[in-house]
């Protein structure tokens, strides 16, 4: 009976709320519809196969997953830190971990610049002692994606570190595991799943990226025009370079998805 | 070969004092109530939490002294323990996790498994080698935390509630196991439990807890025959008094006394077991000597026996078969009249 109420009363309420409904789902929507029914379908295999497009593919690629590994690299343990070292000034340090993922990416671009550029606070130093200039390289490109990216891959791994059992690695701990053999043992294979999520979604945030590569890195083709800023000059000139190159974001994005599906939909 | 310990800590609100040694081949089991401080003493014994004062040696090898700032890592002490959940590592198999110990100790791989694989024969588990830990029932998981804590041959052998994650059914069996595969142990065992059949079945020594400190220390008789505390005497399943001995009597501090011939003078305690308090509806004639009235508070139906929890000064409780509960018609808040042997009450000095 209250079911049968409840189900009237939701019918009753549908049509207030199905106008707004549909009007979101139609602004998240359509614009893919129409790329997709834009898409120069029969030219695919030829579009990719241009030299500026396979250029920006190439080059997008390997820096996002330099971009992921190095997040690997260093995140993993400043997560494991955030998550198992009490200390003052976590809460404010887990606060900076996550501006860049709030930051507008542009601004992320100019603060690199004004550490990492020529008459930068580190930039300067590296050029005079090394001979470095970071800025408008591929390396930069790589580091603005890290800058971004990174924060997606430590959120997910801290929170896995945070869950997961403590008493393991105290287990292994009793049977002579110093703490070296107990993370590469224990804990890394227990978190690896949000690890492997983590690492997924700072990939395609990489894969992503546009305001602080073409603050920081500027927008040379072959150097640093990832995927991204080629879409943004090829819409002007010729948009079906764009279309593709956005096609194969969308195929990337939505792989992504479905390597998640089972962590965020098992619910639904 | 002896464990000596002399731990002081404090861990959140429990301040714990214990000193506690322990003879090789001896099972010392500790037991108490739920915040006693019966795992934080595990914990520091394998080094898991820090003690703030105090020396832990293991067969004359210091393994903690802070008045000589020794500490030794957990990772390097010769202990072995069984958490109460077992914490199997998830995911690895029955085997891996056995070999585990082995493994993180320099043994090379083969020999690890060969190993892992004796043990897991001797734990009759050996089909199951490949098998991961979540598809073990209760028994057979604490048999793999069994293997994996023996198999790096520990000189002290530390278990968290061995039995406390199994349902009652399957215990006794398990229990029987654990008993067998810890008789082959040489080394010392330290068990933690709540659970007194358990305390009996297994051990040599009872060490008490209470906030912290051990309250009482000796073996099954002792501990069962004459309680120090009032957990205990619950823990044991009998009656106890705390009072001042005055010639033929107790007096009971919380109002009541006892006769008992052997009372003498003095703080005591006085224990009377449930089967040996008598009920009666009306005022009982002849012999006893303690008599008094009460009222009925409740019955708990335990397997062939019935306790019945009696209000009155002092309160007391007493142990009735079914048919005998049946016939004194008991009903809760129901008047009643209990009577004691003087005999029956066994008096020590507190």
């Amino acid at each position: 009976m209250t079911q049968g109420r409840a189900r009237r009363g939701s019918v009753r309420r549908l049509p207030a709320f199905a106008f707004p409904a549909v009007l979101a789902l139609l602004v998240l929507v359509v614009p893919l519809v129409g790329l997709i029914v834009r898409a120069p379908w029969g030219d695919l295999g030829a579009e990719l196969a241009a030299p500026e497009v396979r250029q920006a593919l190439v080059l997008s690629i390997t820096t996002s997953l330099w971009a992921t590994a190095l997040a690997i690299l260093f995140g993993v343990p400043l997560a494991w830190v955030l998550a198992r070292l009490e200390f003052r000034g976590r809460a404010l340090l887990r606060a900076l971990i996550v501006l860049p993922m709030v930051l507008p990416p542009v601004v992320g671009g100019v603060a690199l610049l004004l550490a990492f550029g020529r008459r930068g606070l580190i930039g300067q130093w590296l050029d005079q002692a090394f001979g470095i200039t970071l800025p408008f390289t591929t390396t930069a490109v790589v580091i603005a994606e890290l800058f971004v990216a990174m924060p997606f891959l430590i959120i997910a791994v801290e929170a896995a570190l945070r869950s997961s059992e403590r008493g393991y690695e105290e287990a292994a701990a009793t049977l002579g595991a110093g703490r070296w053999l107990v993370f590469r043992r224990v804990t890394l294979p227990l978190i690896a799943p949000s690890l492997g999520a983590g690492a997924a979604l700072c990939w395609a945030r990489a894969l992503g990226e546009f305001g602080a590569t073409i603050t920081f890195a500027g927008n040379l083709p072959g150097t640093t025009q990832t995927m991204p800023l080629a879409v943004y000059l090829a819409l002007q000139s010729r948009p079906e370079g764009a279309i593709v190159l956005s096609l194969v974001l969308l195929a990337v994005s939505l792989g992504v998805l479905v390597l998640l599906r089972d962590r965020w939909f098992a619910a639904a | 070969m002896m464990l000596d310990a002399d731990v002081r800590l404090r861990l959140g609100e429990l301040l714990l004092e214990v000193r506690l040694k322990a003879a090789p081949g001896q099972l010392v089991v500790l037991v108490g109530p739920n915040g006693a401080g019966k795992t934080t003493l595990l914990r520091a014994l394998a080094g898991l939490v820090p003690v703030d004062e105090g020396r832990i040696s293991l067969n004359g090898e210091v393994l903690e002294d802070t008045s000589r700032e020794v500490r030794v890592p957990t990772e390097r002490r010769p202990v072995g323990m069984v958490f109460q959940n077992y914490l199997l590592f998830p995911h690895l198999s029955v085997i891996e996790n056995v070999a585990f110990g082995l493994r993180a100790r320099g043994v090379s791989r083969s020999e690890a498994r060969q190993q892992g694989a004796v043990w897991l024969e001797r734990m009759g588990l050996s089909a199951k080698a490949d098998a991961k830990p979540r598809s073990l029932s209760g028994g057979q998981s604490q048999r793999v935390a069994l293997a994996r804590a023996l198999a790096t041959s520990p000189s002290l052998l530390l278990l968290d509630e061995p039995l406390a994650a199994l349902d009652a059914p399957a215990r006794a069996g398990v229990r029987r196991d654990l008993r067998r595969h810890l008789a082959t142990f040489q080394g010392v065992r330290i068990l933690v439990t709540h659970d007194p059949l358990e305390a009996v079945a297994l051990a040599d020594r009872i060490v008490v807890i209470e906030g912290g400190t051990i309250v009482q220390s000796g073996d099954v008789a002792e501990v069962t025959a004459r309680p120090r505390s009032r957990y205990v005497a619950e823990f044991v399943g009998v009656n106890l008094f705390r009072g001042r001995g005055v010639g033929d009597s107790i007096e009971i501090d919380t109002g009541g006394a006892l006769a008992a011939p052997d009372a003498r003078w003095g703080d005591a305690f006085a224990v009377v077991h449930p089967h040996a308090v008598s009920i009666h509806r009306k005022e009982p004639e002849g012999s006893p000597r303690n008599v008094w009235r009460g009222t009925v508070e409740g019955c708990d139906f335990e397997g062939d026996r019935v306790r019945v929890r009696i209000q009155g000064t002092p309160s007391i409780v007493a142990e009735v078969t079914p048919p005998a509960a049946n016939e004194l018609d008991l009903v809760d808040g129901g008047p009643v009249w209990v009577s004691v042997k003087a005999t029956d009450v066994v008096v020590y000095p507190a």
